[in-house]
C-alpha cells in the first residue's frame, strides 16, 4: 500500500475508495481542549440545518407539504362549496382558514413518523453521545418541520388568494395567523414525537396518528359553524383545541381577533408541550 | 482522576427480557492502549460498550470512565468518549462533508473551523474526492473510515470501536488498523470489539475473552495462549518415506494429535498443556530426542505458539464442560 501525498495520485486512489493517507493521519489528530459544548439553541438549530439538508437530498419529501394542501383546499372549496355558502368563492372566506389548519395539522404527523425511522439509525447512537443538551436532536426536527408547516401555509394562503380568497386583516393578519399556526403545531408536534418513539414501525405511526387527527379536524370549526351541529358535538367542539386553533386563525386572517380563542390555543399548545415534551424526552433517554 | 483507569466495570449487568446480555461484567482497562473484548456474535460485547457510553442504563453493577460513574455523571463521561458502533453511526443521507460539518458544529466547532475540520479529516482518510457524495454510497471500507474519522473530529480520550472491521476485506482491515494504531499512538485509549483473534491479537495490549455475558479469560494475548496450551512443534523431515513412523513416535511421547502438512515431509504435533508442568519447549526437545534416537533425520523445526482461535475454543469448552 503507497501513501499519497500529490493529489493526483490521491484522487485515483480515491476512486478505488482506499488508501488513508496513514502518514499524516497523526499530524491531523487535533490536540489541546476540544471547543466548549455549543449551548442548547445552537445544537438545535444545526440539528435543524441537518432537516434542511435531508430535504435538499430527498426533495420528494416536500410532496407531502405541497400537493397535500392544494388537494385539501381545491377538494373543500369545490365540494362544499355550493351547497354550504351558495358559491365556491363565498364558502373560501369561511373555509380558507381552517383548511389552511386542517392541512398543516394533518402534516405534523410526519413528524412522528420519520422520527421512528431516523431514530433506528446507527447515527443516532452517536448524537446521544455528545456533550450536547439531549433534547435538541428532537427540537432540531422539529423546527426543521416548522420550515415545512411554513411551506405549506405559503402555498395554501397563496392558493386561496388565487381562488378569490381576501383576507380581511391584510399582510398582518395573515402573518399573525400563520404564526399563531405556526405556535400551535410546534407544541402539537411533542405528540407525535412521542408516538413516534413508542410505536414499532412508521405504518403504526402513521395509524394512530390518523386515527387522532381525524375526528380532531372534522369535528371542528373547520367546515360548518359548530351552531348548526347538535349540542353534544358542541360540547366536543368546545373543548377541542384545533376548534380554538381554527377560530383563533380566522380572526387574525379576517381582522376580527378572537382574543378568548387566542388565549385558549396559547393554553392548549403550553399544556400540550408541557406534557409530551416531558414525555418523548423520558422515552428517547432510555431507548 | 488522572489516576483512575480509563474504564473500571464492577458486576455489569444488562437483560433483555429473558436473555442476560451482559451477565456480571468486572473489568479494568488502563489509560491509553487499545483493549481488545473477543467475543463470538451474542457474546453481549455491543450491550457492553453501549454501556459504557451511557446509551444503556445497567439493570446491575456499575462502572465508571475516567472515574467518572456511567449513570451519576453520564453527562462527564460523553465529554471523554467517542463511539463508532457496530452499525454506521453516520447520516447515509448527508454527504461524508456534511456529516463532518454536521458533527463539528455539535461539538462545538464555529462554522469556518468545522469545515476546515471535515476538510483535513476526510483528507487524511483519502475521502476527498467522495466529499460530496451521499455516504449510502460509500463503500464498506469508505463508510467505516468516515466513521472513524467522525469519532476523532475532537480527540476522545477514550474510542469505542465496535467491530470495526467486521465485514471488510483485508486490505481496508489493514487501513483500519494501522488507523487505530496512530489514534492510540497519540495517547487516546481504545476499547475495540472484535470477533476476530487475530485483530485482537495484532492490536490490543490485553484482551478479554467474553462469552455468555461473562468474562471467561482475562490478560495479554501471550497470558492467554500460555494459559491453554503450550502451542505445537513442526517438524520437517529429510525423507517423506520416514514420515509415518515419525507420526507413530511423535504421537507416543507427546500424546496427542500429530497432522501431516500438505508439504510431504512436514509433520504438526500439538503439545499438551499445563497438568506435568513441564513447558513447550521442554517437551518438544524431548520428541525431538526420541525422533533422533529411533533414526529419524530432522532437518528443521519450529516451536509454535497455540493461535488465538485455539485458545478461544479451549475456554469456551472449558466453561461449558463446567457447567
Ligand atoms: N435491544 C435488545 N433487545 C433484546 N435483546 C437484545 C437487545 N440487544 C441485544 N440483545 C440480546 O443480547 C445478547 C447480546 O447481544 P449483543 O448485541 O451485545 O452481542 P454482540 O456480542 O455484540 O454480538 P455480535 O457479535 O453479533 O454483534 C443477544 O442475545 C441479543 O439477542
Ligand atoms: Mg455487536
Amino acid at each position: 500500500m503507497t501513501s499519497t501525498s500529490n493529489a493526483s495520485s490521491a484522487e485515483r486512489a480515491d476512486a478505488d475508495g482506499d488508501t488513508p493517507v496513514a502518514d499524516n493521519l497523526g499530524a491531523v489528530l487535533a490536540t489541546g481542549e476540544p471547543p466548549n459544548a455549543p449551548s442548547a439553541w445552537s445544537a438545535s438549530v444545526t440539528f435543524a440545518w441537518r432537516a434542511m439538508l435531508k430535504i435538499k437530498h430527498v426533495p420528494e419529501q416536500l410532496f407531502d407539504v405541497t400537493a397535500f394542501p392544494v388537494i385539501m383546499t381545491l377538494m373543500f372549496t369545490y365540494l362544499f362549496g355550493g351547497a354550504l355558502a351558495g358559491s365556491p368563492e363565498e364558502y373560501l372566506q369561511y373555509l380558507l382558514p381552517g383548511v389552511l389548519v386542517m392541512s398543516v395539522a394533518m402534516i405534523t404527523m410526519y413528524t412522528g413518523v420519520g422520527l421512528n425511522a431516523d431514530i433506528q439509525k446507527g447515527v443516532f447512537d452517536r448524537f446521544r453521545t455528545l456533550p450536547i443538551w439531549r433534547p435538541s436532536a428532537l427540537v432540531g426536527a422539529v423546527i426543521g418541520d416548522v420550515c415545512r408547516y411554513s411551506l405549506a401555509s405559503v402555498v395554501i394562503i397563496v392558493l386561496g388568494l388565487a381562488l378569490g380568497y381576501r383576507p380581511g386583516g391584510g399582510v398582518l393578519g395573515v402573518l399573525a395567523g400563520v404564526g399563531l399556526l405556526l405556535v400551535f403545531s410546534f407544541a402539537f408536534s411533542w405528540i407525535w414525537t412521542l408516538l413516534g418513539l413508542l410505536l414499532r414501525s412508521e405504518r403504526s405511526v402513521m395509524g394512530v396518528s390518523a386515527m387522532v387527527l381525524f375526528p380532531l379536524s372534522f369535528l371542528s370549526n373547520v367546515f360548518v359553524d359548530p351552531r348548526t351541529m347538535p349540542s353534544w358535538l358542541q360540547g366536543f367542539v368546545d373543548v377541542n383545541p384545533i376548534a380554538h386553533l381554527v377560530a383563533a386563525v380566522r380572526g387574525a386572517l379576517s381582522g376580527q381577533w378572537d382574543g378568548s380563542a387566542t388565549l385558549w390555543m396559547f393554553v392548549s399548545a403550553g399544556i400540550i408541550l408541557a406534557i409530551f415534551g416531558p414525555l418523548t424526552m423520558r422515552r428517547y433517554n432510555r431507548k | 482522576m488522572s489516576s483512575a483507569p480509563a474504564i473500571e466495570t464492577s458486576g455489569l449487568v444488562k437483560v433483555f427480557g429473558a436473555t442476560r446480555a451482559v451477565d456480571g461484567i468486572d473489568l479494568t482497562v488502563p489509560e491509553a492502549a487499545v483493549y481488545g473484548i473477543l467475543g463470538p456474535n451474542g457474546a453481549g460485547k455491543t450491550t457492553f460498550v453501549r454501556m459504557l457510553a451511557t446509551l444503556l442504563r445497567p439493570d446491575g453493577g456499575h462502572g465508571t470512565v475516567f472515574g467518572r460513574d456511567i449513570v451519576g455523571d453520564a453527562a462527564l463521561v460523553r465529554r471523554q468518549v467517542s463511539l463508532t458502533g457496530q452499525y454506521a453511526s453516520i447520516d447515509e443521507d448527508l454527504t461524508g462533508t456534511e456529516n463532518l460539518v454536521l458533527l463539528g458544529r455539535l461539538l462545538g466547532h464555529g462554522k469556518t473551523a468545522a469545515r476546515r475540520r471535515a476538510g483535513e479529516l476526510l483528507d487524511a482518510f483519502g475521502l476527498t474526492a467522495a466529499a460530496d457524495r451521499q455516504v449510502k454510497h460509500y463503500s464498506g471500507g469508505m463508510r467505516r473510515r468516515i466513521d472513524i474519522a467522525a469519532s476523532i473530529i475532537s480527540t476522545p480520550r477514550l474510542l469505542f470501536l465496535d467491530e470495526p472491521t467486521t465485514g471488510l476485506d483485508p486490505r481496508s482491515r489493514n487501513q483500519v488498523w494501522d488507523i487505530v494504531r496512530v489514534i492510540v499512538a497519540q495517547g487516546t485509549t481504545v476499547l475495540l470489539t472484535t470477533q476476530y483473534l487475530d485483530e485482537a491479537d495484532h492490536l490490543a495490549g490485553r484482551i478479554a475473552v467474553i462469552d455468555h455475558g461473562t468474562v471467561i479469560a482475562e490478560g495479554t494475548p501471550g497470558e492467554l495462549k500460555s494459559s491453554v496450551g503450550a502451542g505445537s512443534v513442526r517438524v520437517r523431515l529429510r525423507r517423506a518415506e520416514q514420515r509415518a513412523q515419525a507420526e507413530r513416535v511423535l504421537a507416543a511421547e507427546l500424546g496427542t494429535e500429530v497432522h501431516f502438512d500438505a508439504d510431504p515431509v512436514a509433520l504438526t504435533a500439538r503439545i499438551a498443556g499445563g497438568e506435568s508442568g513441564r513447558g513447550a519447549a521442554e517437551h518438544a526437545s524431548r520428541a525431538l530426542a526420541r525422533l533422533a534416537q529411533d533414526g529419524i533425520t530432522v532437518d528443521d523445526f519450529s516451536l509454535g505458539q497455540p493461535s488465538l482461535d485455539e485458545v478461544f475454543l479451549a475456554l469456551t469448552d472449558r466453561k461449558e464442560n463446567r457447567a
